[in-house]
């Protein structure tokens, strides 16, 4: 029995593929830039004196990694409205994609900031530069220039589990083709479509991180070397 | 009637200990305004040490030391008041390599001294002048060479005008055909009357423009006077010492 | 929560460990391959497998699930089992990760052992075996553990477009019944770290190990 294509009926739904589209966007955006702050505050404090500090941080990286992210959305959306604090899906589904994406960060930029050398420290202590002012000018913006493709690799990833978001209910790119698929009944035509999208909104992304990073690292675009 | 020249730094009975190991055991010398101390030694008498106590870079365990007024050896010591009277420039430069050469040389003026950033850019172009380096300004260090970035590590260091400079064996790593233009720079600050301590295993330029030579062994200043005391050293240990570096 | 409900968030944690044997197995071996090729002399193997691994990872692992689910109508076949549609997938994913993992490790090992065992008269196939695999394995070893816990984690992702009853679909199912979230998600989160967490442990003292011993 042969299979009969029918992408007709499939991609005349484009404008809900559209909206479904622009949510996935959406989400990815937020959570990627409270992600990195996150992820950011959180590798500062890895590295803090206050031992507290360092093991909070740690135990927050280490259950949110060896723990899926879908049974952390579960918990958090689920877990929340159940006592009484109901909040939109959209806010739930950033939510949970924010305390995810920020452990991961967290280790690239700890990573980041572990390689820059103990002497350039020094050299700025000793020019009197404050704690804050060394951090910000000396470790975090080096630190962020030799981890940006780890950081693109890692929110790309990010942008495509944006689909796990559809089992909360966000109407984001997989849960409006879920929509899609019971009223066409074409579920692999509809899988083909969405993989096509998402082929595209990934290139889109990490064409967008690297045109970023050569906007914001001065030193990477004038010379081409990495740090 | 002479007046006696200011002490800018007095170390009084410094020790210090890495663990089990002894390093600074009791030194004691002073540096007055204006003068250039070269502070030579075998790897391991400590030399490097006492000089990161100068500015608080290494804690003591007894002594004293004062630099400029601030009581380094005291444990509420305001680090970044006294980095403002102590420069000091490290033998592997440790310049930002993620910023321009005139980006490195005002981040110092801009963050802790709140210079407008014309007025840095400026006080950065001038001292690069000083060095030599003054069409290298928009360079990154990665495109220098060694003696290029050590010279741009002192006019760094030279942009928060210090009173006393301190020089942590800076040719040290330098091929030798780069060497000489860093001993220049140095050899001219010291003419424009910098108070300068430096480590160093260069003999030529101790001898030629050092006011005050010390030999630390064993983790004690052993012998101490101008630089006439390396042609004629008194203690067997300067002279074992000075004879293999020649 | 009572005795019957645990288990059956016992036996999802089997479930989620049966599919995470089979797929590394299996994407292990067609990730084995594909590093192959990624290193192969002939260009057009080159060129195909690195587009094929550029596509895979370009692709959400709930689409790829999707695509193994519904792709077999086309041929004919009627209802595929959840296992069987889940391993696909997930291999097909872990494949192209674990090939760029170990193509990475394999030419980590450095030119010039290539070059020393070339010297030496042996095989393209010789050098492989005997000289390069055998290192780059010791390189291999904590990314390859460090992926393997990201496979139990993606196992969950086939309770949703499949069904497969694994630990978070039967989580959800005793969430649906019972509205005790915090519960039966936390255990399940619970029964997750239990798997990951001694792996990542042995990750990261492999990464230690090899570090201190190169230098």
């Amino acid at each position: 029995m042969k299979y009969e294509f029918d992408f007709a009926s499939v991609l005349a739904q484009w404008p809900l593929f559209l909206e479904g589209a622009w949510t996935t966007v959406q989400l990815s955006f937020l959570a990627t830039v409270l992600g990195f702050v996150l992820g950011a505050l959180c590798a500062v404090g890895r590295g803090s004196r206050y031992g507290w500090l360092r093991r909070l941080v740690g135990a927050y990286v280490e259950a949110i990694r060896n723990t899926p992210l879908l049974v952390q959305s579960y918990f958090l959306v689920f877990g929340l409205s159940s006592v009484g604090a109901t909040m939109p899906i959209m806010v739930g589904a950033v939510l949970a994609l924010v305390i995810n994406i920020g452990a991961y960060t967290c280790e690239i930029l700890r990573a980041g900031i572990e390689s820059i050398h103990g002497g350039q420290i020094e050299a700025a202590e000793c020019l009197g530069l404050s704690h804050v002012q060394i951090l910000w000018h000396v470790v975090l913006r080096p630190a962020v220039e030799r981890v940006w493709p780890a950081l693109t690799s890692q929110f790309v990833l990010m942008m495509l589990a944006t689909s796990i978001m559809s089992s909360v209910g966000a109407e984001e790119l997989l849960g409006v083709a879920n929509r899609i698929q019971s009223d066409t009944f074409r579920n692999f035509e509809v899988f083909l479509v969405l993989w096509g999208l998402y082929l595209a909104l990934s290139y889109l992304m990490r064409t967008g991180f690297w045109l970023l990073g050569l906007m914001v690292f001065t030193r990477r675009r004038k010379l081409g070397t990495p740090l | 009637m002479q007046v006696a020249a200011e002490t800018v730094v007095h170390l009084q009975s410094v020790h210090k200990r890495f663990g089990a190991l002894h390093v600074l055991r009791g030194v004691s010398f002073s540096v007055t305004k204006g003068q250039v101390v070269a502070i030579i030694g075998k790897s391991g008498s400590g030399k490097s040490t006492a000089l990161r106590c100068i500015n608080r870079l290494e804690s003591m365990d007894e002594g004293q030391i004062r630099v400029c007024g601030n009581q380094v050896h005291d444990a509420g010591l305001d680090k970044r008041a006294l980095r403002r009277d102590v420069g000091i420039v490290f033998q592997s430069y440790n310049l930002f390599p993620h910023l321009t050469v005139l980006q490195n040389i005002t981040l110092g003026p801009t963050s802790v001294k709140r210079m407008p950033a014309a007025q840095a850019r400026e006080l950065a172009l001038d001292v690069l002048a000083r060095v030599g380096l003054a069409d290298k300004a928009g360079s990154y260090p990665e495109q220098l060479s060694g003696g290029q970035q050590q010279r741009v590590a002192i006019a760094r260091s030279l942009a928060m005008q210090p009173q006393v400079m301190l020089f942590d064996e800076v040719t040290s790593a330098l091929d030798p055909e780069l060497t000489g233009e860093v001993l220049k720079v140095m050899e001219k600050l010291a003419a424009e009357g910098m108070t300068m301590v430096l480590v160093t295993h260069e003999m030529a330029f101790a001898r030629n423009v050092a006011d005050k030579v010390i030999f630390m062994h064993q983790g004690q200043v052993w012998e101490e006077g101008g630089p006439e005391i390396l042609a004629n050293p008194t203690t067997p240990e300067l002279r074992q010492f000075v004879g293999n570096g020649l | 929560m009572t005795s019957e409900q645990f288990f059956s968030l016992l036996q999802g944690a089997w479930g989620t460990l049966v599919l995470s044997l089979l797929t590394f197995a299996i994407g292990g071996l067609a990730g084995l391959a594909l590093a192959m090729a990624r290193i192969s002399p002939a260009r057009p193997v080159r060129v195909a497998a690195a587009a094929w691994i550029q596509l895979i990872q370009g692709t959400p692992l709930l689409v790829l699930m999707g695509l193994c689910f519904y792709g077999p109508n086309i041929a004919g076949i009627g209802s595929v089992p959840a296992l069987l549609a889940a391993t696909l997938a997930m291999s097909i994913y872990a494949s192209a990760f674990l090939g760029e993992i170990w193509r990475g490790c394999i030419q980590a090992v450095h030119k010039s052992q290539w070059e020393a065992a070339e010297c030496l008269g042996l095989t393209r196939w010789q050098r492989m075996r005997q000289v390069v695999l055998p290192q780059a394995l010791r390189l291999a070893t904590p990314p390859t553990v460090g992926f393997a816990v990201q496979i139990i984690k993606n196992t969950s992702v086939a309770s949703l477009v499949i069904g497969f009853a694994e630990l978070s679909y039967n989580a959800k199912v005793l969430n649906n019944s019972t509205f005790q979230p915090f519960v039966y998600f936390g255990a399940a989160a619970l029964l997750y770290f239990a798997m990951s967490y001694p792996l990542s442990r042995w990750s990261l003292a492999l990464e230690r190990k090899l570090n201190a011993s190169r230098r």
